[in-house]
């Protein structure tokens, strides 16, 4: 045989079994998330080698009890707040920024342009102790509105770089048909440019909703009252009540990933977009 | 009639060549001027607000003794200028191991992801049934909440949870390792999660780059005699390189700073205390404003200087492939 054929045959080999390994490395975690909320601790402490879903010994009695007394209907409701609120500001003031930078002539506007990535680099810890700093003394911590300004802080400037590179790419004659049928900017903006643009706009909402739900660093050193948690927030506290079990646990954190994953297999196409458009390019 | 005319040439000024008298013009200019500065006001003042702003002033929180009580009454112009939280950072007995911890956390986590992030890619970009779906499910790592795929992993790797007991019953192991809590198993542990969680983000623009390689490369390859292996070395990876450094530098900042990854897995405990982790300690734990700010200001420092690389030296070249 020759090289080329063994080594063929050895690479689909180490093909069939890498795929075979990453694809359960990836869903074994999640598998247990879902088969420890749904099994009865004691049958679980038992038995922990037993991961089969036997639907006679499957109980929701966790989501019930973590719903409704542990208050993560509450949570849920907050984190959906939180998140709708943010992708909604975003969207409207990364769409109006992002059309001036790629359309409007204004002074410092390369370096506007050059300076939006370098924000979206800073990560969260470095400005956490000042934010907390700021937000103690503005009496803004506990505050659902506050914890939305910190995360438009994070998700504009990425926001108004991807819709940027993405406005240069409209057709410029359809803008200045529009002018010159005597709209105004804003008119323009509104019939031209964002009808042309949901796409790109759908990318941003999604990347923008995914940051804003799963968010943990804010959301845990700015939110005192149970009323207030977000998903996030409100599973750490749960882990600290020693009272709590792994099931319970477990109910939840699959209670604060079910809709992410979901919206992902629904849109995926969009968020891959929004994802590889939001680093680099 | 005549009015509305004008006004358009005023709003075309960018789009169309100028006709109408040159007195005019500055009007429109500066009418397009204020129109961008007005929408580009609140994205601006929210950045100035809560990054730009914080950024500063951590800077002189570091320099001053400021404790979470005295925020509420204090008055910045009577503060003294003193250097004691950094003398306080440095010598604290846990400073070096701390940062110790982090570059081995941080060369370890980074070059874990890009190593299957490859993989997966190299993987998945061949054909085969079910290929789209494999794609999608790749993602799920690193879409999912933190919290909830820390917990679930720290269920997973505790000495009574599944991985242990099937080890220690299969006869693999005697006694339960404990993976959370112990030298070394918890850094690995760690640079496992770190690994899982965030190969999909290299994944992908590493797959969006292996898709863009002519293919003509390979048939000049395959007509040359290559085997498969000698392509991927000569032909595959050297048109990776770029992507991939661009990626083990942009993660490699990034997981310098991470918090939540270390702070929910570990716990900070078994070595894996990063520096992250003492920031939030000074902060939370002590009450003590300017030790945490001064941390961070360490932090932000090398930030800064990876920053300064990346743009002197990867994004020129970026842009020109």
């Amino acid at each position: 045989m020759s090289r080329r054929k063994i080594e063929a045959a050895v690479i689909k080999i180490f093909h069939t079994i890498g795929l075979l390994f990453f694809i359960f490395s990836v869903a074994f975690p999640f598998y247990w998330m879902i088969v420890a909320s749904l099994k009865p601790l004691i049958v679980l402490a038992m038995n922990p080698l037993d991961l089969w879903l036997d639907p006679a010994e499957l109980t929701l009695k966790a989501y019930q009890d973590i719903w409704i007394q542990f208050k993560f209907g509450r949570y849920f409701a907050n984190s959906i707040y939180v998140s709708a609120l943010t992708v909604f500001l975003t969207v409207a003031f990364a769409t109006l920024a992002a059309y001036s930078i790629a359309r409007l002539r204004f002074r410092g506007r390369t370096f506007l342009s050059r300076s939006i990535l370098i924000i979206y680099m800073f990560p969260a810890i470095v400005i956490a102790v000042p934010l907390y700093a700021l937000y103690t003394k503005l009496e803004l911590r506990n505050n659902l509105h506050g914890l939305v300004l910190v995360y438009l802080a994070q998700t504009l400037p990425v926001a108004i770089y991807m819709l940027h590179s993405y406005f240069k790419t409209v057709p410029l004659d359809l803008e200045a048909a529009g002018l010159v049928d005597g709209c105004t900017r804003l008119e323009v903006i509104w019939r031209i440019t964002i009808p042309l643009s949901l796409p790109a706009m759908a990318s941003v909402a999604l990347y923008t909703f995914m940051i804003a739900w799963n968010e943990f660093l804010f959301a845990f050193l700015f939110l005192d009252s149970p009323s207030k948690f977000t998903l996030s927030r409100g599973i750490m506290q749960i882990a600290d009540n020693i009272n709590v079990s792994q099931q319970l646990l477990m109910a939840g954190a699959v209670i604060a990933t079910a809709p992410i994953i979901i919206i992902f297999l629904v849109l995926e196409r969009h968020l891959v977009k929004g994802l590889t458009a939001g680093s680099i390019r | 009639m005549k009015k509305k005319n004008s006004d358009i040439s005023q709003n075309n000024i960018s789009l169309q060549p100028r006709e109408h008298s040159p007195d005019r013009q500055p009007t429109a200019a500066s009418r397009e001027q204020r129109l961008a500065y007005f929408l580009l006001g609140p994205p601006c003042l929210i950045v100035t607000a809560l990054v730009l702003f914080p950024v500063l002033w951590n800077i002189w929180l570091a320099f001053h003794k400021v404790r979470l009580l005295d925020l509420r009454r204090f008055h910045w112009w009577e503060m003294e200028t003193t250097v004691k939280n950094f003398v306080k950072i440095f010598t604290h007995y846990d400073f070096w191991p701390a940062l110790k911890a982090t570059l081995i956390y941080t060369t370890g986590g980074t070059m874990l992801a890009l190593l299957m992030g490859l993989a997966a890619a190299l993987m998945v970009h061949s054909r085969f049934r079910g290929r789209s779906l494999v794609r999608g499910a790749f993602l799920i790592p690193y879409i999912a909440p933190v919290v909830a795929v820390a917990f679930a992993w720290r269920f997973i790797l505790d000495p009574r949870g599944v991985l242990m007991t099937s080890l220690v019953d299969s006869g693999i192991l005697q006694q339960p390792l404990d993976l959370l809590g112990q030298r070394p198993w918890a850094m690995i542990s760690l640079i496992a999660f770190e690994g899982w969680r965030y190969f999909p983000f290299d994944f992908l623009f590493i797959l969006a780059r292996l898709q863009a390689i002519p293919h003509v490369l390979y048939e000049a390859a395959t007509m040359d005699g290559a085997t498969p292996l000698q392509k991927f070395f000569y032909v595959t990876l050297p048109q990776l390189k770029l992507v991939l450094a661009t990626l083990f530098l942009l993660r490699f900042m990034w997981t310098f700073n991470k918090f939540d990854d270390a702070f929910l897995v570990t716990r900070g405990t078994g070595g894996t205390r990063v520096i992250t982790i003492k920031v939030y300690d000074f902060l939370i734990g002590e009450f003590n404003i300017g030790a945490g700010a001064a941390m961070a200001l360490v932090l932000f420092t090398v930030l800064g200087l990876l920053l300064f690389l990346y743009f002197r030296w990867v994004m020129p070249r970026a842009e020109v492939e």
